[in-house]
């Protein structure tokens, strides 16, 4: 082998950087996200649903946001009318939040999980919390 | 021919995680044992391959040298482009793996009016520069799926990367920018004829690969909307040597992986372990100092030598008996 330090070095370095998401992750157990519902809104609720079904407001949730905010903001229309005829008015936080209103343990479970960070906090208002 | 052969194989590909998923039910093998073999195959493969250069002496330096050398004292030397010290070289190599010097220099070969000229073509180094970059930045991003908790500069260049706040979720640029550098450098391949005459399946092959990769991450994020929450179940479960198989993830998602497994498990095996190969190329790395420091060839055999004295010793007698003069009595 020749510059073998050189080499061995930087291999090295390569499996450390490679294989860090391993070694620093072995044996831990990963705990799901559980969204909790169970905010005094939600609780009143005789059917307990969201605007959409569970499973579209899932994974599409930030889509209808998105055109929630454009159908507000662009063209002047904030009533959103849900596929089975149910009539919400369009708002961020006082349609969403008042039902979520509990988001450290609703949007941000999951969001912490998943890595993600809505700038949306930038300026709309988070309901106000009991910090634990 | 390369180039089709190279598409279809890709398709092949993308079809046989599809029926595997969809038809097989096989999301344990797409969804673990895939990806264990090719991380492994990776790993093994890419610290074999590097071994083995490094078995290979480098007897003489060969640096391709484009600027003065160390000459007299008053000539000024080109200290990177053509190094004489450890750090000189150091300083080359580091500009040539984060910024792509030498395709910098490229040039194009032109006839204009009859005669040759060359004129500098910087296309070739803006688009791989862009899809470098853009795929060390979506590697990364994608850390947020093998960390828990996300460390804080996964979401600064997550933030960096959507900036422009365009929609939710929010559009992150390095996506389309590989998608689009990729599609040049194939452009590049089919359109201009002297790089097609010398391309192989080798060289469309992972083109296609990484193309279809950033297709099916786009798709993923913007259009069908894949549960990043059970992506992450299985991810983290993958890293944390728990694999397990969260239920209902959109076969998309298994196209994904698969796709990306292979690059993977292909990449020891291909061109693109010029990753660690650019490390060890002799024409860069090497500063330019043959004459000025003795550099022995390595597989130089001990030369048995035998001395004059050596030689009068064992024959002195003899010597003295025929009348030969001998240096010591
Ligand atoms: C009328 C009250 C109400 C409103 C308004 C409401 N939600 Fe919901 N949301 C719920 C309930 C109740 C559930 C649980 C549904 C279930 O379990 O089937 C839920 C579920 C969800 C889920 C899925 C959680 C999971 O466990 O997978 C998401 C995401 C969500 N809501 C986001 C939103 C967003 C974004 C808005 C605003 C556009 C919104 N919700 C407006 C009551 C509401
Ligand atoms: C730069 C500040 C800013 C940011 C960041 C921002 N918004 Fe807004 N948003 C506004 C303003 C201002 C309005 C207009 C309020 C109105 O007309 O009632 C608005 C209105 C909206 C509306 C409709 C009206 C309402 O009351 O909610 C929605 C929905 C909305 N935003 C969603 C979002 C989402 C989702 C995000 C994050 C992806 C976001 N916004 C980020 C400033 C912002
Ligand atoms: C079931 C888990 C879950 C719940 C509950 C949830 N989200 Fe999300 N949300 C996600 C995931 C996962 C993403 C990231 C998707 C991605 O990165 O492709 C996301 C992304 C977003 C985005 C786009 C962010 C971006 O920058 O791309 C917005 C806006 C958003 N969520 C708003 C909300 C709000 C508001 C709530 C609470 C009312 C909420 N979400 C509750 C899982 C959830």
């Amino acid at each position: 082998m020749y510059n073998g330090w050189k080499i061995l070095l930087g291999l090295i370095i390569f499996l450390a950087v490679a294989t860090f998401p391993f070694y620093s992750n072995i044996g831990k157990a990963t705990v799901k996200p559980e969204p909790k519902i169970d905010t005094p809104v939600i609780n009143e609720l005789k059917e307990k649903k969201c605007v959409e079904s569970k499973e579209f407001m899932k994974a599409e949730h930030m889509q209808l946001l998105n055109d929630w905010r454009d159908s507000a903001v662009r063209d002047g229309n904030r009533i959103y009318v849900a596929q089975d005829g149910e009539k919400y008015t369009i708002s961020l936080q006082n349609t969403c939040m008042k039902c979520h209103s509990n988001k450290k343990e609703f949007c941000d479970k999951c969001h912490n999980y998943a890595g993600a960070k809505p700038y949306c906090w930038d300026c709309h208002i988070a309901p106000k919390e009991a910090k634990k | 021919m390369g180039a089709l052969f190279s598409f279809v194989m890709v398709i092949l590909l993308v079809l046989l995680a599809y029926a595997g998923i969809k038809a097989a039910n096989l999301q344990i093998f797409f969804g673990v044992v895939i990806p264990y073999a090719a991380i492994l195959t990776f790993l093994l493969g890419f610290v074999y391959r590097m071994l083995k250069w490094s078995t290979s002496p480098v007897p003489f330096r060969i640096p391709t040298t484009c600027g003065q050398q160390k000459s007299l004292p008053w000539v000024k030397q080109n200290k990177i482009e053509n190094p004489s010290t450890a750090l000189g070289a150091t300083v080359r190599m580091i500009l040539e793996v984060f910024l792509f010097r030498s395709l910098f220099r490229n040039t194009k070969a032109e006839l204009r009016d009859g005669r040759l000229g060359y004129g500098s073509s910087k296309w070739l180094w803006l688009g791989s520069l862009a899809f470098h970059v853009s795929f060390f930045t979506i590697s990364f991003r994608h850390l947020r799926l093998f960390l828990q908790p996300v460390p804080s500069p996964v979401h600064f260049v997550e933030t960096l990367d959507g900036f422009l706040q365009i929609g939710a979720p929010t559009f992150l640029i390095t996506g389309s920018i590989l998608l689009l550098a990729a599609l040049f450098l194939l452009l590049r391949r089919f359109l201009l004829p002297t790089i097609r005459y010398i391309s192989l399946p080798a060289d469309y092959f992972p083109l296609f690969l990484i193309i279809a990769i950033a297709s099916t991450g786009i798709l993923m994020r913007y259009f069908l909307k894949i549960d990043v929450v059970s992506v992450k179940e299985l991810t983290m479960g993958l890293v944390s040597l728990n694999p397990m198989i969260p239920e209902k993830i959109d076969v998309i998602f298994y196209i994904h992986l698969f796709l990306i497994s292979v690059l993977l498990a292909y990449f020891p095996f291909s061109k693109l372990m010029h990753m660690g190969g650019v490390f060890l190329s002799p024409t860069r790395n090497l500063s330019n100092n043959n004459r000025m420091v003795r550099h022995i060839n390595p597989w130089n055999y001990p030369v048995k030598a035998r001395t004059y004295e050596e030689y009068e010793d064992e024959f002195r007698e003899k010597m003295k008996n025929a009348g030969i003069p001998v240096e010591k009595e």
